[in-house]
């Protein structure tokens, strides 16, 4: 522990004593509890050059790179494939086949788009059931012809609406994650910007989950959880620092593997450049998994997505 | 004609509070009524006697309706008698992400309802028949999974290949447990990866959906049984009904969301009453161990 961790850990036993001695007490210091956490934000803050609010803001950029530049950047021969085979395509995921350096690989990413006309067509990166079902269906294709699967995650959430429900956005996303689970064939996923809950989860079940340095990952949006837990929207720049939900505290609780470096500033700086770190990020993964026994590989997917928890026993 | 309207009725005037206000015998006085031994239907309003809606299962007389239950009276009305053995009874929720107020809760939660966690698993007989299962408690946090929800549930799972037995889990669940972040959104994951090398050894899984059933459960273990059946009226969705509303602008009806709906949409096998679930359960359990009826 440095010196700032322990000022930390100071105003949180200091916060504990005032809250003990308000319940017991009647008397009001939730003033005092204030500024306390002031001051602990601001530590925190210079151990961390952005507060989790601010990454939650370059994560949202609408300039930061999304599928098409990545797909640009990193895929040689990229080829589109449509369709779910069972309703309708969504374009809320981008699939399709390319090569990266000389392997061949199945892509598939959410697509948020860049301007309103491309956000409407694209529902703003959020799927609908059929969206994960193509997702699916080119990973079992890729398992046939034992390519490796690379992800992309970058979605705001599954989509909330009427005829998602009707056909199963939870069946397909639960899916997702059990097929994933034991495909026999590698599976590597990024969180390049947003990996809003589940329906990001449903494309991140993989041996190796990296994701870019100011990406971020949750298990609910900081306004989401402000309304439901602290009662107000307003206060989800406060909620974003309870969740955890920057790469930095994520590979501390060995959620994910590695942190993609960004340009200084963030992502939307420099397209090319991140572009460029997460291709060579990739061919490390790609060199490294592709020589495992598809057995061995598929069974340490299973350890380590049955070793993330904290309890106690 | 006028008389009429001036004659001088006799009235009873009742003492009735507005929590107990099902008094209707104007004998009786409310003074000496224990509240406790009545409770309103809250979906058609009758005032039923508690120890007739123990019997009945805590469902509704007149319009049965199934009320939520807690672990511990699914598990006595499930299960044989004295044939149960639970798992991790000792594994508790710490708080990794540090998130303030939720180590208060789980401690409050534990004392009041004297279980640890939202989901209790064991090893139990159905009419003789040996199963495995996972029962989860709607009023511990919502029945959200954390951490703890998700490493029971796949043990769980694990200990039933190992036994080569049967699983069923009894879902209610609010979801993933927002208080433990990326960690509790993992456990979905996780538990679909035990629940698929469950499967992959050619065992049942059956999965009963019980109010309510929503989010992260529903985009899991819930919606992956090879059977999946539902109580009836149990509200079964992924995204919350008020989110939903929110984004569309739009009042969604009764029916959206629930058992009858998942049903006719084509996601779950059956719904079965309460009173029927154990006779259901033993029945599938029968035909996939190929016995044919009372041997």
């Amino acid at each position: 522990m440095n010196d700032v961790d322990i000022k930390i850990k100071e105003i949180d036993e200091k916060i504990k004593k005032i809250k003990d001695f308000m319940n017991s007490s009647g008397i009001d210091l939730s003033g005092e509890i204030e500024s306390l956490n002031q001051k602990k934000n601001e530590l925190i803050k210079s151990l961390n050059p952005k507060s989790p609010w601010e990454i939650v803001q370059i994560a949202r950029q609408k300039s930061r790179p999304n599928y098409e530049d990545y797909i640009n950047g990193i895929i040689d021969s990229f080829i589109e494939f449509h369709g779910d085979r069972s309703f309708r395509d969504d374009a809320a995921i981008v699939g399709g086949i390319g090569f990266i350096d000389k392997f061949p690989v199945t892509f598939i990413s959410h697509a948020k788009g860049k301007n309103i006309e491309e956000n409407v067509k694209r529902n703003f990166g959020s799927p609908h059931p059929e969206g994960y079902r193509k997702a699916l269906r080119l990973m079992k294709q890729a398992e046939k012809f034992k390519r490796p699967v690379v992800c992309f995650i970058d979605t705001s959430g599954a989509y909330c609406g009427v005829g998602a429900e009707e056909r199963g956005q939870g069946e397909a996303i639960a899916r997702n994650l059990l097929e994933m689970s034991d495909l026999k064939t590698p599976i590597i996923s990024v969180v390049i910007g947003e990996g809003g809950s589940g329906g990001a989860l449903a494309l991140g079940v993989a041996d190796r989950v990296f994701m870019l340095e100011n990406a971020i990952y949750s298990v609910i949006s900081p306004e989401g959880c402000a309304s439901i837990l602290l009662k107000d929207s307003g206060r989800a720049n406060e909620a974003a620092n309870y969740l955890k939900l920057t790469s930095r505290d994520l590979l501390e609780l060995k959620v994910i593997d590695g942190i993609i470096k960004e340009p200084s500033g963030g992502a939307h700086n420099d397209a090319e450049l991140t572009a460029k770190n997460v291709k060579s990020v990739l061919i490390d993964a790609l060199n490294e998994l592709t020589k495992m026994d598809v057995n061995d590989l598929v069974e340490k997917r299973y350890d380590k997505i049955r070793s993330i928890g904290v309890f106690l026993e | 004609m006028w008389k009429d309207l001036f004659v001088q009725r006799k009235y009873a005037t009742l003492k009735v509070t507005k929590k107990n206000d099902f008094i209707k015998d104007e004998n009786v006085s409310t003074d000496n009524i224990d509240v406790d031994m009545f409770t309103k239907c809250p979906s058609c309003g009758e005032i039923l006697i508690n120890m007739d809606l123990d019997k009945n299962l805590k469902v509704c007389l007149k319009c049965n309706h199934h009320f939520r239950i807690g672990s511990k009276e699914r598990i006595d009305i499930t299960f044989d008698k004295d044939s149960i053995e639970y798992f991790d009874t000792n594994m508790k929720s710490l708080n990794p992400l540090g998130f303030p107020g939720y180590s208060e809760k789980l401690k409050s939660l534990s004392k009041s309802l004297g279980i640890n966690e939202a989901v209790v698993t064991g090893r139990g007989k159905i009419e003789g028949i040996d199963v495995c299962f996972g029962v989860m408690e709607p009023n511990f946090i919502m029945g959200s999974m954390g951490s703890v929800v998700g490493e029971k549930l796949s043990r769980m799972f694990e200990r039933a290949i190992e036994m080569k037995l049967p699983v069923i889990v009894f879902c209610a669940s609010g979801g993933a447990r927002m208080q433990e972040g990326m960690l509790s959104l993992s456990q979905m994951a996780k538990v679909s990866a035990a629940v698929k090398k469950h499967s992959n050894k050619g065992l049942l899984y059956i999965s009963v959906i019980t109010d309510p059933t929503t989010g992260g459960v529903t985009a899991s273990f819930a919606s992956l049984g090879d059977i999946i059946i539902a109580e009836p009226k149990a509200t079964i969705g992924f995204a919350g009904r008020r989110v939903i509303e929110q984004t569309i602008k739009q009042k969604l009806p009764l029916e959206f969301q629930t058992s009858e709906f998942m049903l006719e949409h084509g996601f779950i096998d059956m719904i079965a009453d309460r009173n029927k679930m154990k006779e259901t359960l033993h029945n599938i359990l029968k035909i996939h161990m190929g016995v044919k009826g009372n041997e």
